[in-house]
């Protein structure tokens, strides 16, 4: 290693050799450097996750524009929109069709399971605004009282799960109805629930008698392949224009909501925060260990100065310490975050794991962080005064 | 002599402090010394034998009068040629000062590398012949923690010569060692000074080292009281 930094650096490596001399001290700061790397990639981890979580149920359907209650920040919130909308946005040469989509959380009630899935109700007749992989098994839907179930929902016994088929359906209890599952897809646990379901407008409706077909959750659109989704969202703001309506490209509403869970709500801030106090704490920690080195170092570049080294020697060997300290603390920081955000991910069935990506950032953001502590802690090298060696 | 003298000091003063703390530590110095010369500089504790040797190594700025140091006026210089010119000297200090973390060798190399443009391997190659020179050349990959007192202050002198410097500061070099290894870094400074035809200042209370010098000069209050030349 230290021929390898000797011929990198083209000079000794004397961070490399002052870090190793002390083997505990270099472990612990080592360790360290590990642990605030655990602490960003378990909230980073957690908020990905989030961003994933918030995207799946977007992700089970297929649309180019979506009419939402100027109050639904997400997916799952917000008031009613008045089927009449749909008509009217129907108007527009561009739209070719349209589907009210209904929304409401629904207890799972099993002897084992006791559990909410977010239950969609949409037009069982309209396969295109169902995702491909959702879409074959549709026509299912068109029974009273059958519903496509999440297979990864939490709570939902993985091979109980595997065996619903048409052939062998699960059925359930809920609202006071027996409702049957005749197939499944990939959703999984999210923050708002423990899984999804889908359904037909009208078995939706059968469970929430107080809701009425006339006014859905929202209203989704397809255009025309060649039509500009953006022009054609500006055109049906003027055609209806309501304020009490948001009319946003699918693409946007996912985005928008995916900004409002990350940035407005509680649970987002936290996660921030979270990231933000673990960059923190390495960051301290990485300046402690080098102020410390700086500090029990003083005399020897106070004579490193006296032979006429000037700053930015010092400051290269500090800078060598803080990468080396980021780039070796990194290796067990990822292999222990890794760790525990794939036990989390088992336990609790959110989407947690460190991707490649997130590896990336937080390598990159430990290296610059770990060279910023650097700099900071070279400002104890004024102290090294040449003269005060004599 | 004719040549150039490698240090010139004229009406050189210097003071620490401000305001009413100010003190004076240098008084109206006048200094020649001549290129190879060994000159050894004694005085009392605080009689300003210090402040001049830093003065003359650039580690502290001239304040008034003039200082020359190989042709260089040092008063007004800026940082980076103060720097610059630190390179073409070298330093022995009372305490060894080497790093802990480097071999002996190693911290030879520093000297050496200080030098822009002096390849890894020609500084190991330096390092090693000089710490030969000094009796050490079974001794190049030990740090610091396993040589003794008079080894250690060994390496150092190696350090401060492997650059092949102009001139040689010294300050209290064999304060810390016994009586056989004082002599005997004496004797490395004088010989392969002399054969360098390197200039030494060195700083000492040390009365054994008086008999070594070329020329004795006594610092008292912060004035050249006597210079004597033994030569």
């Amino acid at each position: 290693m230290t021929r390898l930094l000797q011929r990198l650096l083209g000079r000794l490596p004397i961070g490399w050799l002052q870090l190793t001399h002390n083997p505990m001290r270099f472990a612990a700061a080592l360790v360290g450097v590990a642990f605030a790397n655990v602490l960003v990639f378990v909230q980073l981890g957690i908020m990905n996750s989030m961003g994933t979580a918030v995207l799946q149920p977007y992700s089970f359907f297929s649309a180019d524009v979506m009419i939402s209650a100027s109050d639904a920040n997400a997916l799952t919130d917000g008031g009613n929109v008045a089927r009449q909308w749909l008509l009217q946005a129907m108007a527009d040469p561009d739209v070719v069709d349209g589907i009210g989509l209904f929304v409401g959380n629904v207890p799972l009630d099993r002897a084992s399971t006791d559990i909410a899935l977010t239950t969609f109700g949409i037009d069982p007749t309209k396969p295109d605004f169902l995702s491909p992989l959702i879409a074959d098994d549709i026509a299912l839907l068109q029974v009273q009282d059958s519903a496509l179930i999440d297979r990864l929902a939490r709570g939902l016994p993985r091979d109980e799960a595997a065996a619903i088929r048409p052939q062998s359906p699960l059925a359930f209890e809920t609202q006071g109805r027996t409702v049957t599952a005749y197939s499944t897809f990939a959703g999984g646990g999210g923050f708002g629930g423990d899984g999804y379901m889908i359904m037909s407008d009208q078995t939706f409706l059968s469970l929430f008698p107080a809701r009425r077909s006339a006014a859905p959750d929202h209203i989704l659109l397809r255009l025309r392949p060649s039509a500009d989704v953006d022009a054609t969202v500006q055109r049906l703001r003027k055609l209806i224009s309501d304020p009490e309506l948001r009319i946003r490209s699918y693409a946007d509403a996912g985005q928008e909501e995916l900004t409002y869970q990350q940035t407005k709500r509680p649970t987002g801030i936290i996660f921030g925060f979270g990231v933000l106090i673990g960059v923190l704490v390495g960051l301290v920690i990485v300046y402690q260990v080098l102020s410390t080195d700086v500090a029990d170092h003083l005399r020897e570049y106070a004579t490193f100065k006296a032979m006429g080294y000037d700053q930015r020697f010092f400051m290269g060997i500090v800078l060598e310490e803080a990468l080396i300290l980021g780039i070796l603390g990194f290796v067990p920081g990822v292999t222990v975050g890794g760790t525990i955000l794939t036990v989390m991910g088992k336990v609790t069935t959110l989407p947690l794991a460190v991707t490649w990506s997130m590896a990336a950032t937080v390598f990159v953001g430990t290296v610059v962080f770990s060279a910023l502590s650097g700099a900071i802690a070279t400002r104890r090298l004024a102290a090294a005064d040449p003269a005060d060696l004599f | 002599m004719t040549e150039d003298p490698i240090v010139l000091a004229q009406r050189l003063n210097h003071w620490f402090g401000t305001g009413s703390a100010r003190k004076q530590a240098l008084y109206d110095i006048d200094l020649r010394l001549e290129r190879g010369s060994f000159t050894v500089l004694v005085g009392p504790s605080g009689s300003g034998k210090t402040t001049l040797l830093t003065l003359i190594g650039c580690l502290r700025l001239v304040q008034e009068g003039s200082l020359h140091l190989m042709g260089h006026e040092l008063h007004g210089a800026e940082e980076a040629q103060l720097v610059a010119m630190r390179r073409r000297l070298g330093f022995i200090f009372q305490a060894h000062n080497l790093h802990e973390s480097l071999t002996a060798t190693q911290n030879v190399m520093m000297g050496a590398q200080v030098h822009r443009g002096v390849a890894e391997t020609a500084a190991g190659g330096a390092a090693r012949h000089i710490l030969g020179l000094v009796g050490l050349a079974d001794r190049t990959d030990y740090l610091p923690a396993n040589l003794s007192g008079g080894q250690k202050q060994r390496v150092a002198i190696a350090r401060a010569l492997v650059g092949n410097p102009d001139l040689l500061l010294a300050d209290e070099p064999t304060a810390a060692l016994d009586k056989d290894s004082a002599s005997e870094a004496i004797d490395l400074m004088r010989r392969i000074g002399a054969a360098r035809g390197m200039t030494t200042l060195l700083v000492t209370h040390d009365p054994r080292i008086l008999d070594r010098a070329d020329r004795i000069l006594t610092l008292e209050d912060g004035r050249i009281v006597a210079d004597r030349r033994t030569g």
